[in-house]
């Protein structure tokens, strides 16, 4: 399966984007090298922004820049683009409803080696909680570079969560992405699983090994958080044995609260996996890391068969 | 505009900004009166706008970054027939035109939402910036307060407004020297004002903010300052025409007895 970085394929896209649409302006604090935006300012140095390191500055200019027609993109690691800056993106963009896209980088625990401050275990919270507000995280690449381009298409304020890694391709090439709509990666008939961002391709490892043992598994990609279509949630929860849901993020306020309140009162059992009310911290690797928090394939596994022993 | 009627229009701005206060009801009428003079210059003699059009693309833009003021912006824009005069009187009423603070979406002639304090700068920055990208003529005016400069915000904007060399910005800041619980110097001291928008590489001036002929020439004298943003400092009276309301904190957000309301109408009305 074909690997690509969530970052490269976001700045090669916001390149090619800028190309075509000259309304798009790139704001940025200081961490172009590594959200990669610096695809952008080389080419486009008039159009971007370096705000230094002051986010809450960088967010609100980005305002002022959509009030003139601009199409404005912010950029920080996601623990800073949502929290440093939730005060400017609730009260000037919000509110109003800008074109201001809130593009949060290195996000979850993908930072793994700058620990606690710099890994964001509640931006998801954070940013679905203010109205008007469209928050999305892709699952691979692919989702990535379709996201991007419809973000853009769409009037208003976005926050778009990308992870440092790189990615195993999951998405469809062929599919549209549609801002609100769940995703079936994978058809199963015992215990489906709602899964974003990395998870989704962890979800579906636990679903191959499962097949193996004579369980069928459903795998959701929810890559919209907000707005999500509680129809389409109800319809793949229908029948099932169980769900498990399964995220790089606090259980509070991300993709276990979304759904479980779309299926509140369907007496369906669930399994809740993500970041159990903790800041993260070092680790010397990405997956060290996921395993202490419980974001693996095994702990979907287990999940699974639990479900089905109901 | 001669400044005798730019006077008269101060004046009656204030009487409007006393309408909306009431009786009963808290408003920000301090800080508003003390802008009477500079909004009324802006609005009314320098400004390229279109109250019929308030979109108009080649509009300079006003943003009130000290929001809690929007009493006199309320005043300005109904003044210039942005709306009709009956929408002061339901200013924060349920489901009413005129919010406690700027909101654009419902508002006609408000750029943008404004009120938490310190971010309103930064967004006339990015107005700024994006009228020179598309090379308009339009110039960006921003209001801030003396109290609001406490706001680290305003100096991340600062910086960013000098280094982008934003000439097309000019900002007052209102220096009535009180914040909402008393002095600036003996609350929490924001001065030295004048050495450090220098320092972060800003053309400074220095007015008397009711001076209407000096408002107007420092506004034509700064903006043929060339690669700079400007700030003018202008001195102002907290509560400024309302003898009883003047210099006093209380009334950054106060109230109005039946009486204070009659005696501050009555001078208003005498002094115009």
């Amino acid at each position: 399966m074909r690997l690509q970085n969530p970052r490269q394929v976001y700045g090669e896209t916001l390149l090619e984007l800028g190309r075509a649409n000259r309304n798009i302006v790139v704001l940025e604090a200081d961490l172009g090298k590594s959200t990669m935006t610096v695809l952008f300012e080389q080419e486009f140095p008039e159009r971007f922004f370096e705000m230094g390191i002051g986010e809450a500055n960088m967010t609100s200019f980005a305002a002022g820049l959509s009030l003139t027609g601009k199409v404005a993109f912010t950029n920080s690691f996601a623990v800073f683009a949502a929290g440093r800056s939730f005060d400017q993106i609730r009260q000037g963009i919000c509110i109003p409803g800008l074109n201001v896209k809130i593009v949060g980088s290195s996000a979850g625990l993908s930072d793994f080696g700058d620990g606690a401050t710099h890994q964001s275990v509640e931006d998801i919270a954070i940013m679905r909680a203010i109205p008007n507000m469209t928050v999305l995280v892709p699952a691979d690449g692919i989702e990535t570079r379709k996201m991007v381009k419809k973000i853009i298409e769409y009037n208003g304020p976005v926050y778009l969560r990308i992870n440092r890694h790189d990615l195993p391709d999951l998405f469809p090439e062929e599919q549209e992405f549609i801002i609100g709509k769940p995703y079936l990666i994978r058809d199963g008939k015992d215990v489906v699983v709602f899964a974003n961002g990395i998870m989704v391709s962890k979800a579906l490892q636990a679903a191959e090994k499962l097949e193996e043992e004579g369980i069928s598994v459903k795998v959701v990609n929810v890559s919209s958080l907000k707005p999500l279509d509680e129809e389409a949630i109800k319809i793949f929860a229908s029948g099932m044995k169980g769900l498990v849901t399964a995220e790089e993020h606090s259980l509070i306020g991300g993709l276990a609260s979304a759904v479980t309140f779309i299926l509140r009162g369907s007496g369906i059992p669930v399994i809740p996996i993500g970041i159990d009310d903790r800041f993260g911290q070092s680790a010397h690797n990405y997956e060290e890391l996921l395993e202490e928090y419980g974001l693996t394939t095994e702990n979907i596994i287990k999940s699974v068969k639990k479900l089905t022993l109901y | 505009m001669t400044v005798n009627e730019l006077q008269r229009i101060a004046g009656k701005l204030r009487l409007n900004i006393i309408k909306m206060v009431g009786v009963g009801q808290k408003g920000h009428l301090g800080g508003s009166c003390s802008l009477s003079e500079i909004v009324a210059v802006l609005y009314f003699h320098k400004m390229k706008h279109d109250p019929q059009n308030p979109k108009w693309e080649e509009r300079d833009r006003f943003l009130l970054s000290k929001g809690h003021a929007a009493l006199i912006q309320y005043a300005a824009l109904a003044e210039s027939g942005y709306f009709p005069m009956s929408e002061i009187e339901k200013v924060k009423c349920l489901g009413a035109m005129l919010q406690g603070h700027p909101e654009m979406k419902t508002t006609p002639g408000i750029e943008g939402n404004t009120g938490s304090l310190g971010q309103g700068l930064s967004m006339a920055c990015g107005i700024a910036a994006g009228l020179r990208l598309d090379r308009k003529k339009s110039k960006v005016y921003c209001i801030i307060g003396d109290g609001e400069i406490a706001e680290g915000q305003i100096w991340e904007a600062a910086m960013a407004a000098a280094y982008y060399k934003l000439d097309n910005l000019i900002v007052f800041l209102d220096k009535n020297n009180l914040m909402a619980t008393g002095p600036i110097p003996e609350r929490y001291n924001t001065n030295p004002i004048v050495e450090k928008w220098e320092a972060f590489g800003w053309y400074v001036s220095v007015i008397d903010g009711h001076d209407i002929k000096e408002i107007i020439n420092t506004l034509d004298q700064v903006e043929k300052i060339p690669d700079k943003p400007k700030i003018i400092i202008a001195h102002t009276v907290k509560g400024k025409g309302i003898s009883f309301a003047e210099n006093i904190a209380a009334f950054h957000n106060g109230e109005l007895t039946k009486e204070q309301f009659e005696i501050a109408c009555t001078e208003l009305l005498k002094n115009n």
